[in-house]
């Protein structure tokens, strides 16, 4: 976010919610962080001062508690279970329906998802990182997925720098963090008396200039350089920063696949908190008179037993091989799709994992010994 | 006018059932024509590829294409009554309507392999994908070489078409080799592995072409008889088959290493798969 320090703005901490009604008088509903059963969830703020401060969540393998910052700040939490993940592919919905007439003729017509226009204040570097491979998965050139494009068009996206990043965090390991650099209309970077604000689009742009900041001195920029640095430092976990496909794909038949699905439960948490996860199940709900049928779509997880499922047979019967397929499509085949990891260093997996398995710490068991 | 509408985006299209043929106790043939005159008119496929086809209420299948790609009438549906939706299937008599999306994948590379012998390797019961195949090379016989097809089947009573390929057997250039692992009264072929009957097949390896498609149990076997033969690893296919939802590499459950099947396959080069294959579980 850096990059153009010549144009950050500074906008002083009162003046946060000038933002926010400069979004909503644009139109934008403003998503921000908010406190719902005992996490940080993203939701609809009613005014601009609804912003809460002071909120920080403790995080662990297995483990989310909420807890105060004592400096009062704004955005020292690092994440909350979900990323913006819900916001363009939606956790449930209809793809088409069709209708059948007495004759028994059958309709078929795609349904047009509902979209508002939506301002999210307080996204993450990892999610932004994350955002990017669901938008190369969604639309992909020439298979544009109708409903996550019509949602992705109209986000506005207030990213923030992370200063305090979690025990499960690893971004930096994986290139993703902690501070915002591509991917954002607006990105934040929160000292103690405001925010060093850059513009990463033409409409961040124009939101920028709307509100008339005074530019940010050379001291509030590298400022907040420093924190971006001591929070990459203050990480302690990590993944290797090599490219890991040879090495995971050369250890299908590792005795550690064992171990780690004897203690799975494969609820899926991992996948359904995971920022890059898009595997759907579609279904068919029809109406009770018979007249017509709705075909659904609704996250699905690798980890279920119905994921691979084929006439008669589960491809993937057992949680070995399930988690097995998880991890080396995350970190190893999905460089062949992709161009690189599917990991973004958020460590939510590690974090709501029930039994509190830590990737970080399965990577490094399997690949020990280096390359392959 | 304007263009036809295509097929693979988007919901089905409404189709009817021209006809339904008990094939086996367990197999049907659905011909299928779109109610769009036009899009029928237009509609185009590859052997290997496949169709997603809705039953009204119920949901999707994944079902390779058996008819000819040069019959535009109707698009025929080999179908085993094993799921919801497969079972909901086998009771449709014609005049029903049902939903088509496709064609999806990719073929056989039926192209590339002109003037070559083409060996065709299928297991289970009865193989959609390659059968479409044998009619393909059949009705255009000039342009490859010998044909053989190598069948294996548990039981002799799961062989079905089995006076298609009596009826093969026959034809000149033409060798049929099927195997059952239990016989039967007057089975007429051979006892055993399919694998066992490689060393019978009358084809040249310098120029030949095979396509697998059946339990990957059986194709690692019959890649593993027809590479010590010496078939180069560039002309061994297979179709892979695994849970699929969308059809466009979108849902992920068929993904296997860096492919979706339903996008990058399900017909694969050997080379591309074969590490993965021997594994169980992916």
């Amino acid at each position: 976010m850096f990059s153009r320090p010549d144009h950050a703005g500074f906008l002083p901490l009162a003046q946060l919610p000038s933002l926010i009604a400069e979004l909503m008088a644009l139109g934008y509903q403003c998503l921000g962080p908010t406190r719902e059963n005992g996490a940080i969830v993203m939701r609809e703020l009613e005014s601009p001062n609804d912003l809460p401060r002071g909120l920080q969540a403790e995080q662990a393998p297995g483990r989310y508690r909420l807890t105060s910052d004592p400096h009062k700040r704004y955005f020292a939490w690092a994440n909350g279970p979900q990323a913006i993940k819900p916001q363009t592919f939606a956790p449930q919905e209809s793809l088409w329906r069709v209708e059948r007439d007495a004759a028994g003729h059958l309709q078929f017509a795609a349904v047009q998802p509902a979209v508002t226009r939506q301002a999210i204040i307080g996204v993450r570097a990892c999610d932004l990182a994350a955002l990017a491979l669901q938008d190369a998965h969604f639309l992909r050139e020439g298979r544009r997925d109708p409903q996550y494009a019509q949602r992705r068009d109209q986000l506005f996206l207030v990213a923030v720098q992370c200063a305090e990043p979690a025990a499960t965090c690893f971004c930096a390991s994986t290139g993703d963090g902690p501070t915002p650099t591509a991917g954002y209309d607006l990105a934040l970077a929160e000292l103690a008396d405001g925010f060093v604000t850059v513009a990463g689009s033409d409409r961040g742009e124009a939101v920028l200039n709307g509100l008339k900041l005074a530019p940010a001195t050379a001291q509030q920029i590298e400022a907040a350089r420093q924190q971006g640095q001591a929070a990459a430092a203050a990480q302690t976990r990590s993944l290797p920063g090599r490219h890991l496909r040879d090495s995971l794909m050369s250890r299908l038949e590792h005795p550690r696949w064992d171990a780690v699905a004897a203690r799975c439960l494969a609820c899926g948490n991992c996948t359904a908190v995971c920022p890059t996860c898009f595997c759907h199940a579609e279904a068919d709900i029809p109406a009770l008179d018979g007249g017509r049928s709705e075909h659904v779509r609704s996250w699905d997880s690798c980890f279920g037993e119905a994921h691979g499922h084929l006439h008669g047979f589960n491809v993937r019967a057992d949680i070995r091989s399930r988690y097995r397929q998880w991890l080396t499509h995350k970190l190893a085949t999905w460089h062949d799709q992709f161009g690189r990891s599917g990991c973004v260093g958020c460590g939510r997996c590690i974090a709501w994992c029930p039994v509190g398995i830590d990737l970080t710490e399965e990577v490094a068991v399997l690949t020990e010994g280096g390359q392959p | 006018m304007n263009a036809p509408p295509s097929l693979d985006a988007g919901p089905p299209h409404a189709a009817t059932v021209v006809s339904r043929t008990q094939e086996s106790p367990s197999i049907f043939t659905l011909q299928l024509r779109l109610d769009d005159a036009a899009a029928q008119a237009a509609y185009r496929f590859a052997p290997g590829q496949f169709n997603m086809l809705y039953l009204y209420g119920v949901g999707e299948v994944p079902i390779s294409i058996m008819s000819d790609p040069e019959e535009r009438d109707v698009i025929g549906h080999a179908i085993r009554a094993q799921g919801r939706v497969t079972q909901g299937l086998s009771r449709l008599q014609p005049g029903d309507k049902v939903g088509i999306r496709g064609p999806f994948g990719r073929g056989w590379p039926l192209q590339e392999v002109s003037g070559c012998d083409v060996v065709l390797v299928t297991g289970g019961l009865g193989c959609a994908p390659v059968v479409s195949v044998i009619h393909y090379v059949l009705r255009r016989r000039e342009r490859f070489g010998k044909l053989v097809i190598v069948q294996g089947v548990k039981h002799a009573e799961d062989l079905i078409w089995r006076e298609q390929y009596e009826r093969w057997a026959k034809l000149p250039d033409t060798q049929v080799l099927v195997a059952a692992s239990e016989g039967a009264a007057f089975w007429p072929w051979h006892v055993g592995r399919v694998t066992e009957l490689f060393a019978l097949a009358n084809y040249n390896p310098e120029c030949a072409v095979a396509m697998m498609c059946g339990p990957e149990g059986m194709m690692r076997s019959a890649a593993d008889s027809l590479l010590a033969r010496g078939l180069p690893e560039s002309r061994l296919y297979l179709s892979m088959e695994r849970n699929m939802q969308c059809a466009v590499g979108r849902c992920g459950h068929c993904q296997v290493g860096g492919a979706f099947v339903c996008r990058d396959g399900p017909v694969f080069n050997w080379g591309g798969v074969k590490a993965l294959l021997a594994h169980k579980g992916f």
